[in-house]
C-alpha cells in the first residue's frame, strides 16, 4: 500500500513539498541547537520547560482524541464512523510521532535517550508515559495497517486484531491520564497540582482530536473526492462541542477553587494567565490576550456549531471554521496556557516569563510540518485504498 | 459481526486492560511499603522490625537508625555579613567546578543566597524585623528525606544514597529536566550550554559537567568521603555559622545545636522532609 503515496496530482506534490520546506527549517534549527545546547531556547534555570514539552502534551491530546471515532464504531457499532476509524488511527499515529519529536528535542542529552529503558524507573511518571505512548503507537500501527488491508482485499479483518482495537480503548486514555500526571503529582507547582487536570486534559482531547479530523475530512471531499458523510460530521461536531463544554467546566471549577479558597498558590498562574499578574510593582501578563483569545474562540465555536444544529443549517466551511476556531482554543489553553501559566512563579516565588526564541519556533514548526507531512501521506493511503475498493 | 461476539470481544478486552495493568497497580499500592522499607531494613539490621512501619503509619517520628546527614545555617551569625555567606558560595563553586556564567537564564548554582521571602515563601512576610529584611539567607539542595527529584527522575541519574545525600549520575542524566519540576526549593541547574569554558580555575578532583545535564549541591559527598567537611562549612569555620553532621546521632554537633535552638525548615508543608534547617 505504500506506493500510493508516490503517485498523486500536481496539487498533492505542491502541498509536500510546501511541509517539506518547513521540515528542512526545522532540521537545520535542530542541528543548531543539537552542536550549541539548549541554551538556544528561551528555557532558563527557572522556566525550564517551555514550547516543546507543552505541544507534548497538547498533540498527546490529539493522538488520544482518536478514541472518540473508534470508540462509537467498535464498542457502540455505530457504523456511520465506518469510513472514518481509519483516519482516527492514522491522526493517532503521526501525532504520537510528533509526542516522541519534542520529547528528543526537549532532552539535554538525546544520545542518552534510551537510558529511560535501560533503567526502567517505575517510580517516574516519565517511564509510564514512554510506556503507554509506546504502546499506544503500536497498537495504532498494528489496527490501522491491518484493517487497511484487509479492507483493500474486501475480506474480513482477522478476529485476531479485533483485540488489539479494543485494547486501544483503554490506551488511549492512559496516554493522557499518565501524560497528566507527568504534571499533577509535583509538589510545590499549586497550578498543576490538581486532581481535575487529567479529565480535563481528556476532555480537551476529545474535543481537539475530533476537530482536526473533521477540517482533514473536509479538506479531502474538496480534494480528494472523499466523503465522509453528512450524519458523520454532524455526529462529530456534537461530540467536540460536549467535550469543549466539559473542558470549559473544569476550567471555570479551577478559577472557583483559587479565588474562592483566596490561597495565593492557587490563584497566581489564572491571575497571570487571564488578568496578569502583579509582583513588586510590575505586572506580568504576556499571555492575557492568547487566554482571552482562548475563550473568545472556544465560545464563539460552540455558539457557531450551536446556531448550526438550532436552525438546521451549515455549510462545510462554517463546519470547518467552528472546529479550527474550537481547536485554535484548545491549542491556546493547553498548548500554550497550561505549561506557561503553571511555570511562571519559581520555586523561589520570583516570576518569570518566557519568550521562546527564532531556533526553538522553527524546530517546533519543523515537527509540526512533519505531523502534518506524516498525515498526508497517511490519509493519502487510507483514501486511495478506499478508491481502489470502489471502483 | 453478531451481537455475541461483540459482547465476547467487550469482556475480552476489559480483562486484558485488568491484566495489563495488574502490575502497575501493584506497583502503585505497594510504593508506601518501598518508600518505608528503608526504614524497615534499617530497624531489621537493629533487631526492633515490629514498630517501625507502626510508628510511621501514625505520623510519628520513626526511631532514627542508621546515618542520615543533615546541615544547619545559623542565620544569626551571617546577618550584617554578606561576605561570609559570598566566601561560603565561593567555596563550594570553586571545589566543585561551578561554572560561572553571569546570565540569570543559564546560571549555574549550588548554593547562592536569596531574600527571605524568597528562601521561606510560606512563612509570613508581614511586618518583617529589618534584620530580616535586609539580610540574604543562604540556600542550597536540602537533600530531602522524601526527595521529589528521586521520585520523578526516569533513568535514577539522582539517587538517594544510605547516608541521606541526594546524588547526581552525571554521565546517567538524559537532560529531561523533570527533577527541577519536581524540586520545590529550585534547588537543581541544567547546563543549558557546554559550561567548561565558563571555569575559572579548575579543580582536578572532581569532574567537570557536560552541557544537557542536571546538577546541583551535593552535600560534598566526594569530601566527606575523604573524612573532610562540607566546602561552605569549611569556608566560614570560624564563625560557626554551619553545622554539619548525622541528624540520627543524638550526640552529634548538629543534634546538640538542634535540640537547644528553635530550628525552621524550607516549605515542611510539602512532606518532603529537609535535611537543611535554619535558625533565623
Amino acid at each position: 500500500m505504500i506506493e500510493k503515496v508516490f503517485k498523486g496530482n500536481s496539487r498533492y506534490w505542491m502541498w509536500l513539498a510546501f511541509l517539506s520546506a518547513f521540515v528542512g527549517v526545522g532540521a537545520i534549527c535542530y542541528i543548531r541547537q543539537y552542536l550549541f545546547g539548549l541554551g538556544l531556547t528561551g528555557m532558563g534555570r527557572d522556566l525550564s520547560w517551555g514550547l516543546y514539552i507543552s505541544q507534548f502534551t497538547f498533540l498527546v491530546g490529539v493522538a488520544a482524541g482518536g478514541l472518540m471515532l473508534v470508540l462509537p464504531y467498535y464498542i457502540h457499532n455505530y457504523k456511520v464512523f465506518g469510513r472514518l476509524t481509519i483516519l482516527g488511527e492514522f491522526l493517532a499515529i503521526s501525532a504520537i510521532i510528533m509526542c516522541l519529536m519534542f520529547i528528543m528535542a526537549d532532552i539535554g542529552q538525546p544520545l542518552r535517550g534510551l537510558n529511560m529503558m535501560l533503567h526502567p524507573t517505575p517510580n517516574s511518571m516519565l517511564f509510564w508515559d514512554m510506556v503507554v505512548l509506546l504502546g499506544y503507537l503500536g497498537l495504532n500501527v498494528i489496527c490501522a495497517w491491518v484493517i487497511l488491508t484487509a479492507e483493500r482485499k474486501q475480506v474480513k479483518p482477522p478476529k485476531w486484531v479485533y483485540f488489539f482495537v479494543y485494547l486501544s480503548i483503554p490506551f488511549a486514555v492512559s496516554i493522557h491520564t499518565v501524560t497528566a500526571m507527568l504534571y499533577c503529582g509535583l509538589p510545590g507547582r499549586h497550578f498543576w497540582l490538581s486532581a481535575i487536570t487529567a479529565p480535563r486534559f481528556l476532555a480537551s482531547a476529545f474535543a481537539a482530536g475530533p476537530a482536526l479530523i473533521v477540517i482533514a475530512c473536509l479538506v479531502m471531499k474538496r480534494v480528494a473526492n472523499f466523503d465522509a458523510g453528512k450524519e458523520a460530521i454532524s455526529k462529530l461536531t456534537t461530540i467536540i462541542m460536549y467535550a469543549a463544554l466539559i473542558n470549559a467546566f473544569f476550567v471555570l471549577l479551577e478559577f472557583f477553587v483559587g479565588y474562592y479558597s483566596n490561597i495565593p498558590g492557587h490563584k497566581h498562574s489564572l491571575e497571570y494567565l487571564f488578568f496578569g499578574l502583579e509582583h513588586h510593582g510590575v505586572v506580568y501578563n504576556n499571555l492575557v490576550p492568547f487566554m482571552w483569545t482562548s475563550v473568545m474562540l472556544c465560545f464563539g465555536g460552540l455558539g457557531l456549531f450551536a446556531y448550526m444544529k438550532i436552525r438546521k443549517v451549515g455549510t462545510d466551511l462554517m463546519v470547518g471554521i467552528g472546529c479550527g476556531m474550537i481547536f485554535f482554543a484548545l491549542w491556546l489553553d493547553k498548548g500554550l496556557g497550561f505549561v506557561l501559566g503553571g511555570l511562571v512563579v519559581s520555586p523561589l516565588h520570583e516570576i518569570v516569563e518566557y519568550y521562546p526564541t527564532a531556533n526553538e519556533i522553527g524546530i517546533t514548526v519543523g515537527i509540526w510540518a512533519t505531523g502534518f507531512l506524516l498525515v498526508t501521506l497517511m490519509y493519502k493511503i487510507a483514501v486511495d485504498v478506499e478508491h481502489e475498493v470502489e471502483a | 459481526m453478531d451481537k455475541q461476539r461483540r459482547k465476547f470481544l467487550k469482556v475480552a478486552g476489559a480483562t486484558a486492560l485488568a491484566g495489563i495493568s495488574a502490575p502497575a497497580v501493584v506497583k502503585l499500592t505497594s510504593s508506601p511499603a518501598i518508600a518505608s522499607s528503608e526504614h524497615g531494613a534499617a530497624a531489621d539490621a537493629h533487631g526492633a522490625p515490629a514498630d517501625a512501619h507502626k510508628a510511621a503509619a501514625h505520623g510519628a517520628e520513626e526511631a532514627p537508625k542508621g546515618v542520615r546527614l543533615g546541615l544547619l545555617v545559623d542565620m544569626r551569625k551571617f546577618y550584617g555579613k554578606p561576605e561570609l555567606l559570598d566566601k561560603a558560595i565561593a567555596a563550594c563553586h570553586k571545589v566543585h567546578n561551578v561554572p560561572q556564567i553571569d546570565n540569570r537564564k543559564s546560571e549555574i548554582k549550588w548554593v547562592w543566597k536569596a531574600p527571605f521571602e524568597n528562601v521561606f515563601p510560606e512563612h509570613s512576610n508581614s511586618h518583617s524585623s529589618k534584620i530580616r529584611k535586609e539580610n540574604d539567607f543562604l540556600i542550597m539542595c536540602n537533600h530531602c528525606d522524601e526527595p521529589p527529584c528521586v521520585r520523578v527522575c526516569p533513568t535514577q541519574a539522582t539517587y538517594r544514597l544510605p547516608n541521606g545525600i541526594v546524588a547526581m549520575d552525571f554521565h546517567r542524566c538524559i537532560g529531561c529536566r523533570f527533577c527541577m519540576m519536581g524540586c520545590p526549593y529550585g534547588a537543581r541547574s541544567f547546563n543549558w550550554e557546554n559550561p567548561r569554558p565558563y571555569i575559572k580555575e579548575y579543580n582536578p578532583d572532581f569532574p567537570s559537567r557536560m552541557r544537557g545535564v542536571v546538577e546541583k549541591c551535593n552535600f560534598c559527598g566526594e569530601r566527606i568521603a575523604l573524612g573532610k567537611e562540607p566546602a561552605c562549612l569549611e569556608a566560614v569555620k570560624e564563625s560557626g555559622a554551619i553545622v554539619f553532621g548525622d541528624l540520627n546521632d543524638p550526640g552529634s554537633e548538629i543534634r546538640e545545636v538542634l535540640d537547644k535552638e528553635n530550628t525552621i525548615q524550607r516549605k515542611p508543608s510539602l512532606g518532603t522532609k529537609p535535611s537543611v534547617f535554619y535558625i533565623v
